[in-house]
C-alpha cells in the first residue's frame, strides 16, 4: 500500500507536465517525457505510442478491452465492507471508502465481469487500483471466493488482472486471512483442472502478489510492472540496500524466472484466448 | 510498561492470597477452611485477571516479542520425542528462520513446521530474527507433503516478525514461495494444528500456519502489518506504533472475536517466558485435545471443513440496501 500514500504525500507531476495537463489534450508520457495527444493514448489503450510505456488503466476500461465486443454481466456489485474494526487513523477508514466510491462508482476496489472471451464463457475480474491502492479486504476476497465457486460449477476459466498495494490494512488480520482463503479456493480450482491465468500489472505487491497472482496456470505481466512482496521502499528502509537497476519489474522477474512471461496490452487478448485454446477442448 | 507499578502491586497481593492459602491448608482440612480456600484461590484468579486484562494491544505486542519467550525448539523440547530435524529446500539452501523435523508426540509419529527466534546476539544473526526467505517456505511445504505422503498428522508454530524483505529474498521469489504454501497447505491430506506463540507476523507468518485448528496464546499477535509499519505508512509516523497496534485489533482476544481462531491458550501469570515449562504442559494437553479431534474426522470431511473454516474469513459485508452488517 505504501506506494499509494506515497503518491498522495508527494505528487511527482513536474510544474512542467501540471502545465501541459490544464491544456486538457495533450499529456506528457512518463517515460519518454514526449507530448502525446490524449485521443490517441486513448485509442491506444494507454499505452504510450511513442516508447509502449504502460499507463494505469481503469477496472472497467480492462473488462471492456478484454471480453468479446466488450459486453459483460458486472457480478456482486453491490458488496461493500462494513468497517469491522471500525478503523481510524488520521482519517477514518469509512471516510476513505466513501471518498473513494464518489472517485470510482465503485464499493470497492475489484469488478467480477461474466462474459465470453474467444467465444467462450469466462469469468474475467479486474481490480482498480484507484480504490484505495487496489487493495485487498474481506469484499475483494469475497467477490473473487464467489467467482471461483462460479468458475467451478460451470468449469469456466478464471482470469484475474491484478494491481494491487496489498492487504488492506485497515481490516486488520482479517484482510490477511484473504490471502488464505482465496488460495484454497484456488487449490480446488487446480483440483478441477480448471484454468486460472493472473496477468499481473503496475503495481502488484503485498499480499496479493503472495496468494492469487503468484498461483495461475499462468502468471503473465505487463511490461515494466512492479511486481514483488516487499515494496521497494520497505526493502531500503528495513535493510538499507541498494536496489539493483531495475529491481522488481516485469522483465527483473522474467530473467529470474518468476514469471510465465510479458505481455503488452494490446497483445494481452489474444494472449489469453490462444492459452484457453491450448487448455480446454475446442 | 506504563502500569508496571500497578502489576507490581497486585503481584504482591496475589502473593500474599498464595501464603494464606498454605498457611490455611496446613492448619485445618475441615469443610469450612476448605471453602474459605476456594473463596481465596477464587480472588487470586479475578485478581490475576484484572491485572492482565488491563495489558494495552500495545503491551501485548512486547510480551509477543519478549526476548525471553519460548520459541519454537523450546516446544519442541518439552512437548515432543525424538525430534530429527530436517535441513534444505533441495532448490537453493537451508533457512534457519523455520525449523522443521519428525517427532514423536506422546508415541505418535509425527511432523513439527515453526519459525525460529534467537535470545543472543550471534545466534540472532544465525536465526535471521525469525525472518525466512524463500528457501525457508520450501523446505517447509517440502516437509509437510512428505508428513502427507506418509499420512502424519502436522503441528506448525508461528513466531515471526513478517517474511524478509530484502533483495535476494524477492530475486528467489518471496511472493510466490507463501503464495504455493497457501495453497498446498489448504489441500493436504493429513490434521493441521497451528499454534501461534509469539508474533503472526503476516503473510511470512500465514504461509506456514493454513491450520485445521489455529490456537493462539494469551499475549501472542497476529497482524496484516507490524504497528510500526502501520504507523508509518497511516501516521507517516512510526512512533505512533501504539495507536496503531490499538487500531489494528492484532491480539487474541481480537482475533476470536472475529472468528479468525479457534482458541485462546492461557499463559502463565506474567506470560510464557515467566514459567516456559507450565506453558508447555498446558500447550501439550491442548495439542492432545486437538489431535484427538481431527483424527476422528474421515479425511473428506476434514479437508471441506478446512476449507469451510477459510471460506467464512470474510462475512463482514453488507449489502448497499441492507443497512445492518452481514455476519453469519
Ligand atoms: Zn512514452
Amino acid at each position: 500500500m505504501a506506494a499509494w500514500f506515497k503518491k498522495e504525500k508527494t505528487p511527482i507531476a513536474s510544474v512542467e507536465q501540471k502545465r501541459v495537463k490544464t491544456e486538457g489534450l495533450w499529456t506528457k508520457c512518463e517515460s519518454c517525457k514526449q507530448i502525446i495527444w490524449k485521443k490517441d493514448l486513448a485509442a491506444n489503450f494507454n499505452v504510450c505510442p511513442k516508447c509502449n510505456f504502460h499507463f494505469k488503466m481503469d477496472a472497467r476500461e480492462r473488462l471492456k478491452m478484454l471480453f468479446d465486443d466488450g459486453i459483460f454481466f458486472e457480478l456482486d456489485s453491490d458488496l461493500a465492507t462494513s468497517d469491522p474494526l471500525h478503523f481510524k487513523d488520521i482519517k477514518a477508514y469509512r471516510d476513505r471508502l466513501r471518498d473513494a466510491t464518489k472517485a470510482t462508482g465503485l464499493k470497492d476496489a475489484i469488478i467480477s465481469g461474466d462474459g465470453a472471451l474467444g467465444g467462450r464463457p469466462a469469468l474475467i475480474q479486474a481490480m482498480e487500483y484507484r480504490f484505495i491502492g487496489g487493495s485487498m479486504g474481506a469484499v475483494v476476497g469475497e467477490k473473487i471466493v464467489r467467482a471461483i465457486e462460479i468458475s467451478l460449477q460451470r468449469r469456466c476459466p478464471l482470469i484475474i488482472i491484478s494491481v494491487s498495494g496489498g492487504a488492506r490494512m485497515m481490516e486488520g488480520a482479517i484482510s490477511l486471512m484473504q490471502l488464505a482463503r482465496i488460495s484454497a479456493g484456488l487449490a480446488r480450482l487446480d483440483d478441477a483442472r480448471v484454468p486460472f491465468i493472473s496477468v499481473l500489472t503496475d503495481p502488484t505487491t503485498g499480499g496479493v502478489t503472495a496468494s492469487f497472482a503468484m498461483l495461475g496456470d499462468l502468471n503473465v505481466a505487463e511490461p515494466g510492472a512492479l511486481i514483488g512482496f516487499a515494496g521497494p521502499r520497505v526493502i531500503d528502509q528495513t535493510i538499507r540496500q541498494k536496489l539493483p537497476e531495475g529491481f522488481q519489474r516485469s522483465e527483473f522477474l522474467l530473467e529470474h524466472g518468476m514469471l510465465d512471461g510479458i505481455v503488452s496490452r494490446k497483445e494481452m487478448r489474444q494472449f489469453l484466448i490462444r492459452s484457453l485454446d491450448f487448455m480446454m477442448a475446442a | 510498561m506504563t502500569n508496571s507499578k500497578e502489576i507490581y502491586e497486585q503481584r504482591e497481593n496475589i502473593q500474599d492470597l498464595e501464603e494464606q492459602i498454605n498457611e490455611l491448608s496446613k492448619i485445618n482440612q475441615d469443610e469450612e477452611s476448605r471453602q474459605e480456600i476456594e473463596r481465596l484461590r477464587a480472588r487470586i484468579e479475578r485478581v490475576r485477571r484484572e491485572v492482565f486484562s488491563k495489558l494495552t494491544p500495545w503491551q501485548k505486542v512486547q510480551m509477543a516479542r519478549h526476548p525471553q519467550r519460548p520459541y519454537t525448539l523450546d516446544y519442541i523440547q518439552h512437548c515432543f520425542t525424538d525430534f530429527i530435524e530436517i535441513h534444505g529446500d533441495r532448490k537453493f539452501g537451508d533457512d534457519h528462520a523455520i525449523v522443521c523435523g519428525m517427532a514423536r508426540f506422546h508415541g505418535e509419529p509425527v511432523v513439527v513446521v515453526g519459525h525460529q527466534k534467537a535470545r543472543d546476539t550471534k545466534q540472532k544473526v544465525f536465526r535471521n530474527f525469525g525472518m525466512p526467505k524463500p528457501e525457508g517456505y520450501r523446505k517447509a511445504i517440502r516437509v509437510m507433503k512428505m508428513a502427507e505422503k506418509f499420512q502424519r498428522p502436522i503441528f506448525t508454530f508461528i513466531d515471526t516478525p513478517g517474511a524478509y524483505p530484502g533483495i535476494d529474498a524477492e530475486e528467489r521469489g518471496q511472493a510466490e514461495a507463501i503464495a504455493y504454501n497457501l495453497r498446498e497447505m489448504a489441500r493436504l491430506r493429513v490434521p493441521i494444528i497451528t499454534t501461534i506463540t509469539g508474533e503472526g507476523g503476516s503473510g511470512g507468518a500465514l504461509a506456514i500456519a493454513v491450520g485445521d485448528i489455529v490456537n493462539m496464546l494469551e499475549y501472542a499477535i497476529y497482524s496484516v502489518i507490524s504497528p510500526e509499519g502501520c504507523a508509518s505508512i497511516m501516521w507517516r509516523d512510526a512512533s505512533r506504533a501504539e495507536e496503531a497496534a490499538t487500531a489494528l485489533k492484532l491480539t487474541a482476544e481480537d482475533l476470536k472475536a472475529f472468528e479468525l481462531i479457534d482458541e485462546i491458550l492461557q499463559e502463565p501469570e506474567g506470560g510464557a517466558h515467566t514459567d516456559p515449562l507450565a506453558m508447555a504442559r498446558s500447550l501439550d494437553e491442548h495439542l492432545q485435545k486437538d489431535l484427538a479431534r481431527l483424527k476422528s474426522l474421515p479425511i473428506e470431511k476434514l479437508l471441506s471443513e478446512r476449507y469451510e473454516k477459510y471460506r467464512r474469513m470474510g462475512q463482514f459485508f453488507e449489502k448497499a440496501s441492507a443497512a445492518a452488517a452481514h455476519r453469519s
